[in-house]
This record gives structure tokens, sequence and C-alpha cells, in this order.
């Protein structure tokens, strides 16, 4: 009897488990076309104890900074997420990100419209940790105009945005050396891009070596930055990235690893009560 | 309540609240409620899907102090709660993956019920409020999804919402009045926050009905026998508390591994696009739990016949005690239609992998094409859904040769104890 319902219970676990999943790997989308093959780095977050690695987001942060940032907004981000727990600049000195120098420094190389308080004149002035990324275009129209009719999308949800969005952002980085097949035809200021969806893009290549866009710097002293290449960009890029879209992922892991430890451990002891209680009423009828 | 009430009231304090509102009274007979003893494990999802219910509440309650139900607003605030308000992306997930696990849990207790034949007589009342709690919870869930206001918010909406423009004459005005507009936009955000507010309250209700009409007849069990001695029950409390605890918590566990390990695998990443009227999405398709319905209303080419038989395959459960001709209530002792009901959960996943596809694609098992569309595929199995409430159960009922029953639930476990069968006369149909 005790067996069998053991035996129900792990099939019911198992078949919940089992249909849910394959409802999880059902949801993937289309993936890339034309015999590219999808690069799946091992990402420093996976698994169930892996996190971002600082270093690797910041540098990531240089190449928004320095190359995305010319047409895509982080709609979701304030410099102040820069310097919390878990995000790129976070220092424990500064509890406060608000008070983080990294943070201060960062958001006064971004102007923000604000309202003169003596005249309530429109101006712009520097951020400050506090305020939000701001806008690269006043609006939409303004957007396709200078873009050639394409809408640059928001970066800050992209990792959540897309079917296994880290490897789709990096891989949408890299794909575009991949030979073109004749019959895509291309209209001007459109690329070919085997991982987009509909192959074709209004983004040029960003990331090219040749272009010997920055060098990475490190503040650490001695320590010597990886070489700028194309996938370090991409890589790096795609680690920000994916903070930005789930900043919360090194706490939700740790509270994951506590709270299934206690539920396993409470587990153990109501089986071992439930035992108990029904051994009671053998015992009785014996 | 079924049976008396054993409670006897100690004290003076006691007595006089018992003989004006005997609220400890109901509470120490729901305790003492007499519990068939053979109950698997099938049957601690009625308590799981309660905790369930509370777990949508406490959550959406605190998620409604911080969420903003305007299209400007609605998607940014979601993020703010995810980022900004403390522990606001654990309140956040476990509403929505909370919403799954639910779903999850009313289907395995509505399989449950269809295999021990839960609904039958004297469960018919008990059976119907089930399914109306179910029809409730689908419409909270969707409305609930349309308030993150992505594009799978917007699109799903706007799906749903016009299949009440398929309606004939009144179509089109029915489907305004709901919308408030010509389209979804925001006077339907806000009263779809107000009823997605609205509505777990009525399930609560409804909850309560469920659980009296419960108390009334009593569980069924795995041999579908009534209880008939003394010794078929148990005390609710404490043999059922404690076992109903120990499935919750392993519920939980599975709940916290995709609460906190893969909490956007069962949704959509097209909803973390904001909401666009301007921009269809590739493929518009709803939740897990209502794939099945969404292959059914596709499975035939007419807008109209489609929702009629998505309705009708809610519908037909409400009579399906009177569809079930069968004097036995469990499939154990039904040795051919327990086989059409495996069949029958197969045919509905099925259906649900046929709602995740586009139509026209080939079927494709293990990278081989069938020859068969998805299209064929749902018709197929939409029509086993139907035939099997509608021609197999009232058929089979009148022909099929159950297998002997125990004479009562002591009996069928002392059965099962001392395997050599103690020859004991076996118990006419009930």
């Amino acid at each position: 009897m005790a067996l069998k319902s053991v035996r129900n219970l792990i099939i019911a676990g198992g078949l919940a488990t089992a249909s849910l999943t394959g409802v999880a790997i059902a949801a993937g989308g289309d993936g890339p076309a034309h015999g590219y093959e999808m690069v799946q780095p091992k990402w420093n977050w996976s698994g169930l104890t892996g996190t971002y690695d600082q270093e690797a987001m910041q540098r990531g942060f240089n190449v928004y900074a320095n190359v995305c940032r010319a047409c895509h907004n982080l709609d979701q981000l304030a410099f102040r997420h820069l310097g919390d727990k878990g995000g790129p600049f976070y220092d424990e000195r500064y509890p406060n990100p608000n008070d983080n120098p990294l943070v201060k420094n960062i958001a006064a190389q971004y102007e923000v419209v604000d309202i003169d308080p003596e005249d309530g004149s429109e101006i712009t002035r520097p951020a400050v940790p506090a305020d939000y990324f701001p806008p690269i275009y006043s609006n939409d129209v303004e957007a396709r105009s200078v873009n050639n009719g394409a809408l640059p999308p928001d970066l800050s949800l992209m990792v959540k945005a897309r079917t296994d969005g880290a490897n789709y952002v990096y891989n949408l980085l890299l794909a575009y050396s991949h030979p073109q097949p004749d019959y895509v035809e291309l209209s001007p200021g459109q690329y070919y891009n085997p991982v987009m969806s509909g192959y074709k893009i209004a983004m040029a290549p960003q990331l090219q070596p040749q272009a010997g866009l920055f060098e990475y710097q490190s503040d650490t002293e001695g320590q010597k930055p990886p070489e700028a290449t194309v996938e370090q960009m991409a890589a790096d890029l795609t680690e920000f990235l994916a903070w930005s879209a789930d900043p919360k992922l090194a706490e939700r892991k740790s509270a994951g690893l506590m709270s299934m430890t206690y539920l396993v451990l409470l587990g153990i002891l109501l089986w071992l009560s439930y035992k108990r209680i029904w051994r009671r009423l053998k015992k009785s009828e014996a | 309540m079924s049976g008396h009430s054993n409670y006897e009231p100690k004290g003076a304090v006691a007595r006089w609240m018992d003989s004006r509102l005997p609220i400890v009274r109901m509470g120490a007979d729901f305790m003492a409620m007499p519990t068939p003893r053979n109950l698997n494990y099938w049957w601690t999802f009625g308590g799981i899907l309660t905790l369930c219910l509370m777990i949508q509440i406490v959550t959406g309650v605190i998620l409604g102090m911080h969420y903003v139900a305007h299209v400007d607003e609605a998607f940014d605030s979601v993020q703010r709660i995810r980022r900004d308000v403390p522990y606001g992306w654990l309140m956040q997930s476990t509403h929505a993956v909370g919403a799954s696990m639910f779903f999850l849990a009313v289907y395995i207790h509505m399989f449950r019920a269809l295999y021990y034949g839960s609904y039958k007589a004297p469960r018919e009342v008990l059976w119907i409020i089930g399914c109306l709690i179910y029809l409730v919870m689908m419409a909270t869930a969707f409305l609930g999804y349309t308030l993150p206001w992505g594009q799978m918010s917007f699109w799903g909406a706007t799906v749903i919402t016009g299949f009440f423009g398929a309606v004939p004459v009144v179509g089109e005005s029915l489907q305004q009045w709901l919308l408030g507009g010509y389209a979804v936009d925001n006077a339907t955000l806000n009263r779809f926050y107000s009823l997605h507010y609205l509505l777990p309250f009525i399930i609560a209700a409804l909850v309560g009905l469920h659980i009296w009409a419960l108390h009334v007849t009593g569980s069924n069990n795995p041999i579908g026998v009534s209880d008939k001695v003394k010794t078929d029950t148990l005390p609710f409390h404490p043999y059922f508390t404690v076992k109903d605890m120990f499935a919750i918590v392993v519920f939980l566990t599975i709940f916290g591994f995709f609460l906190f390990y893969l909490p956007d695998a069962l949704g959509h990443a097209d909803n973390y696009i904001p909401a666009d009227p301007l921009l269809t999405p590739a493929h518009i398709v709803p939740e897990w739990y209502f794939l099945p319905f969404y292959a059914i209303l596709r499975a035939v080419p007419d807008k109209l016949a489609g929702i009629l038989l998505m309705i009708g395959a809610i519908g037909v459960l409400f009579v399906l005690p009177w569809l079930d001709t069968s004097r036995v209530r469990s499939m154990r002792f039904r040795p051919v239609a327990r086989w059409f009901f495996f069949i029958f959960i197969f045919m509905c996943f099925i259906l649900g992998w046929c709602g995740a596809e586009t139509p026209d694609d080939p079927v494709k098992i293990m990278g081989v094409d069938t020859g068969l569309s998805f299209y064929r595929l749902s018709q197929i199995s939409t029509l086993y859904y139907f035939a099997y409430f509608i021609i197999i159960l009232p058929i089979l009922g009148l022909i099929e040769d159950p297998v002997e029953r125990p004479a009562s639930i002591t009996q069928s476990i002392l059965d099962s104890s001392n395997k050599p069968a103690s020859g004991e006369v076996m118990a006419p149909a009930e």
C-alpha cells in the first residue's frame, strides 16, 4: 500500500515535471536557417548556481556604451541599477548605488531633459544615478526616419524577449559572415543574418575586428583584460544584457537554494510524521 | 455535514458561543470528517489547489499595490515591480508560475475525478461546482495574462475577444461592449484588471460550496465502493492532514524548481516585448493550459463552429454525470473503459501539441514526416475527445462487463494484504 502510494507519487511528480518541461521545450521558436549552427557558449550564469561575472558585465557595458548606444536604449534601466547588488558596478562600500562614484561618473556622461527650476523652461543637464537612461530618439517616427525605416528595439529586456535570448543575441552579432543564399534578396539598407527572423536585418554588422573600436581597460592593476575580439565583445555584451534583463538572478538562485533545501527537509519530516501517525492504526488493529 | 456532530463544547464560554454561532463546532466537525482510509495521492490535489488559490490571491493583492492598469504604464510597472519593489521579482514570478501550477494541479484533480468516477451519484453537484470553478479559473487566467501588456497579452486578448464577434446578429455590438471600444485598448485593460481582481473571490466562494458539497457526500475513493462500516473511514485529522501536508510540500518543491530556476520556461518570450497594436507576432499562442482548447477551436474551418466546439468541450463536462451510464465508479473495475480513458488522456496531450503548432505544418515524429498536418491531427483528437463523452462512455456503461469489486474498503485492504483471496462474497452492484 505504502509502496504503491510512493510509486504513484513519483509517477505524478515525474509526469508533472516531464509535461511542463515538454511544454517549455515545445515553446521554443524557430531556429536559425541556411545551415547556420548556433554557437552555444557555456555562460557564467547558467546552471543551478551560476551568476554573472562582474568584470565581463563591465566590459559588456563598455561595448553597449561605445557601440550599441548609438541607436539602442535601455528603457528599463536607471543608472543606479548599474550599482545595485549583483550589478556590473556594484561596490560593497556603497550599498546605496546613488553614492557609487563609478555610477555617478557614468551617469554624468549622459544628458537628460529637465525643467529649469527658476523659469520652467526646458533644459538639459548631466544625468544623476537616479535618472533612467535617456531615450536616444524623441519618438519612434524620428527613430525610423534616421534608421532607414527600422526601429532599433530596446535592449534592456532583449535577452528575455527572444527565445533562448542569450544565445540569440550572441549569435546574431556573429552570424553576419555566414554565406548568403542566392534566393534571399535584400533591399538597400538591409543585411543578411541567418539568426534574425526573416533573415534580413536593418542593423549593419557592428562588431568588426578591423574597425579597432576600442581596447578593454582594466581597473584592477596588474590584470590584463582580454583582447577585444569580436567574439569576446559579443560574449561580454551578452553577459551585460543578460543581467539587464534579469538583474535579480543571483538573488533568485540563492533564495532557491535555501527554499529547496528547506522544502526537502520539511518533506522528509512530514513523511516521517505521516508514517508514524499511520503506524498507530496498524498497531490498534493487530 | 455528513453524520451527526461529535463536538462537545468544553466550558461556559464555548457553550455560550456554540448556542449562538457554532463556528467552533463547524471546524471540529470539519477536522473529524470520516474519510475513506484507502485514498491515494491523487486525492491530495484538493488541498494543493486550496493552497494554490491562496498563493494567487496573496501575491495578486500585493502585486495590485504596485501595478498600474494603463496602456502606457502597465508594461513598465511590471518591470518596476521586478526591479525595484523589495522581493517584487519573487511576488511577480510566484504569481505567474503559480498560475501554471494551479492549472497543472486542477488538471490532475479533474483527471482523477474522471478515472475514479467521482462525478457519479451522489456527487453530481460537487462535480458541477468543480466545473464552474474551472470555468471561472480559465476566465481569470485569461484576464490576468492581459495585464502585463506585452505582445502576447495584447494579441491574445484581441484573438479571444474576437470570438465574440462571431456570434450571429449581436456579435459586433457584444464585442464592442466587452472591449469598451472598437479594439483592445485602455478601456479593455482597465475592466480586465477590475474583473481579474474580482473573479478569484468568486472562485473562493465556489470553493466553499465545493467543500460543503464534499462534506455532505463524503469523499469518493479509489475502489469507488461507498464506505459502509466504521473501519472504512478515518478521521480527516490527523490522518489526512499529515498526508496532504506531505503532498503539498512535494508539490511546492516542483513549484519552487520552476519558480527559482526556470521562471520563464512556461511563458512566452514575446510577452517581454511591450504591446504594439501595429505589429502582429508571427505566432499567437495561448498559455500552455489553454492549448488543447485552442486546438479544438482551430479544428474546423468555420469560426463560429470552432467557438461552439470549444464551448462544447467544457460544456460536455457539466452533463457528464448523466452521460456515463456505468454504475461502477472506479475504472479499476472497468477493464475496457480504463483503456479508453488512457487514450483520452493521451489525446488531450495531442490536442495540446496541436495547439502549440501551426495547423498547416506537417506532423513530424522524431524527424519523420507522418504525412499528416496538425490540422488533421487536431480534427482526429477533437473527434475522440467528444466521442469519449458522447459515445464511448454512454455505450460502454451498458455493454461492459465490470470486474468484481471488493465488498467494502476494509475488505479491499484485507484482500491486498493477504494476497491469497479470502473467498469473500463480492458485493452486488451499488
